[in-house]
């Protein structure tokens, strides 16, 4: 993994603030966070775990779909590198999938993260001030080599994504984390019933279905869990919804 | 705790007692309250303290429940995703935030709130899935999706619909979610 340019590391920053200003979509944007942070550095994957307010993680966003299945796991298994950066609130960093260690501290994680071809792991823990509130995943399909400089970026970017959850100051803290946390997993809930119901209407699987819902977001320039929210409501109402990729 | 439907049938479920239940039907009356916009936002909302803000907020409801000698209320949706069933309502005659505990708790008996309005009982196998894989989870609210468009009906029909299924079929929720996103089975006669 070679160390992160000034370069795409400013233009993640620029999309981050941007996205922080404009109307503001909490799953988009962890999504788009795990697609840089994935882009950053090179070979890996991403995924992002949240706690609600029982300290349960749950699944909220992957760059793709080994690292959504990686990030299940865990949460399947309760073990794994991102329970340890999200109970000890510290980065793990650069952990040999294949070496003796990473099967003692999580054996079924590293045999399964090994069989999907993956080499190294790093888990970093989201925080905010003294809490810890979730946790990213960087999965390798090299032998990891994160320098200390790349460590303390991609620390950062989860900080910021801690950091994002806040965007209302006017209240305090604790109960807009909460607030936000609850609106979160509930989107995400949204998010899985609309790719169901878009899967059944084009006879598509439910991946295909998400990227559907992502694209008219996109075209539309509308917010994720908006659409989703019309898909298992309104669906009448998007209209050209299966338009073809091409055609823009 | 109050039930909502959007199209406009409303009323308070249950309440712990008399005032509380005419407080709760104040929302109603007025139109406006931290129980409303959380609703209508799908979003728990928190004012730990019915100050000047909340005042401003909502000029009618917060001076009505401040004058019963409420002081903070917090509203919990009850909902699964889309589907909005109403609100928990938590209220209190001090000033404060509540506790990380206090709120993991309301938390969890807004989501026992959910089964038992969405089975009409609370049945016991749904401790059984509360545990559930979380990757059964997702699979679980695909189905609901599959389901609405399968049957041309609503989403939370779609989930009462499942549940009933998998209760008369006596098989694990997960399972049916499973066979349905799998394509294995379907729920195509509206009569099951």
């Amino acid at each position: 993994m070679t160390t992160v340019s000034a370069d795409s590391l400013a233009q993640v920053f620029v999309e981050v603030a941007d996205t922080l200003i404009d109307e503001f979509d909490l799953i988009e944007f962890l999504q788009m966070l795990a697609d840089r942070v994935a882009g950053l550095t090179d070979h890996a994957t991403v995924g992002i775990l949240l706690a609600d307010p029982n300290g349960r993680l749950h699944f909220m966003a992957a760059s793709d779909e080994s690292a959504k299945l990686l990030e299940l796991l865990q949460l399947k298994q309760q073990d794994g590198p991102c329970f340890d950066a999200f109970r000890t609130g510290r980065p793990v960093v650069n952990t040999d999938l294949n070496a003796p260690a990473a099967a003692e501290s999580w054996p079924q994680f590293a045999q399964h993260a090994a069989a999907l071809g993956f080499r190294s792991v790093h888990a970093f823990p989201l925080r905010l001030r003294d809490e810890i509130i979730g946790a990213m995943g960087l999965f390798g399909r090299t032998v990891g080599d994160l320098g200390d400089g790349d460590v303390r970026i991609v620390q950062a970017l989860a900080d910021v994504a801690a950091i994002s959850l806040l965007q209302e100051r006017t209240i305090s803290r604790a109960e807009v984390l909460t607030e936000q946390l609850q609106a979160a997993l509930n989107s995400r809930i949204v998010i899985e019933q609309a790719k169901g119901a878009i899967a059944q209407t084009y006879q598509v699987d439910v991946d295909a279905a998400f990227q559907l819902i992502r694209g008219y977001a996109r075209r539309t320039n509308r917010r994720l869990s908006e659409i989703a929210y019309l898909v298992v409501t309104d669906m009448p109402s998007l209209t050209d919804f299966h338009q073809p990729a091409t055609r823009r | 705790m109050s039930v909502m439907a959007d199209g406009g049938v409303r009323g308070v479920a249950a309440a712990s007692d008399p005032i509380i239940e005419r407080i709760e039907e104040l929302q109603f009356t007025l139109g406006e309250g931290p129980c409303v916009d959380a609703y209508a936002t799908s979003r728990p909302i928190f004012i730990p303290d019915l100050d000047e803000h909340a005042m401003r907020r909502w000029p009618a409801y917060a001076p009505a429940v401040h004058q019963q000698g409420i002081r903070a209320v917090f509203a919990f949706p009850l909902q699964v995703g889309a589907v909005r069933l109403g609100v928990l309502d938590v209220f209190r005659t001090d000033a404060g935030q509540l506790s990380r505990d206090q709120l993991g708790q309301a938390v969890m008996f807004a989501d026992r709130a959910v089964t038992i309005l969405l089975d009409g009982q609370d049945q016991l196998s749904n401790d059984q899935e509360l545990d559930e894989a979380v990757e059964h989870r997702a699979r679980l609210y695909q189905a609901q999706g599959m389901v609405m468009v399968q049957m041309g009906i609503s989403l939370a029909e779609a989930m009462v619909r499942l549940r009933a299924y998998a209760y008369a079929e006596d098989r694990p929720l997960s399972e049916v979610a499973a066979d349905i996103v799998a394509r294995r089975l379907r729920f195509d006669s509206p009569q099951l």
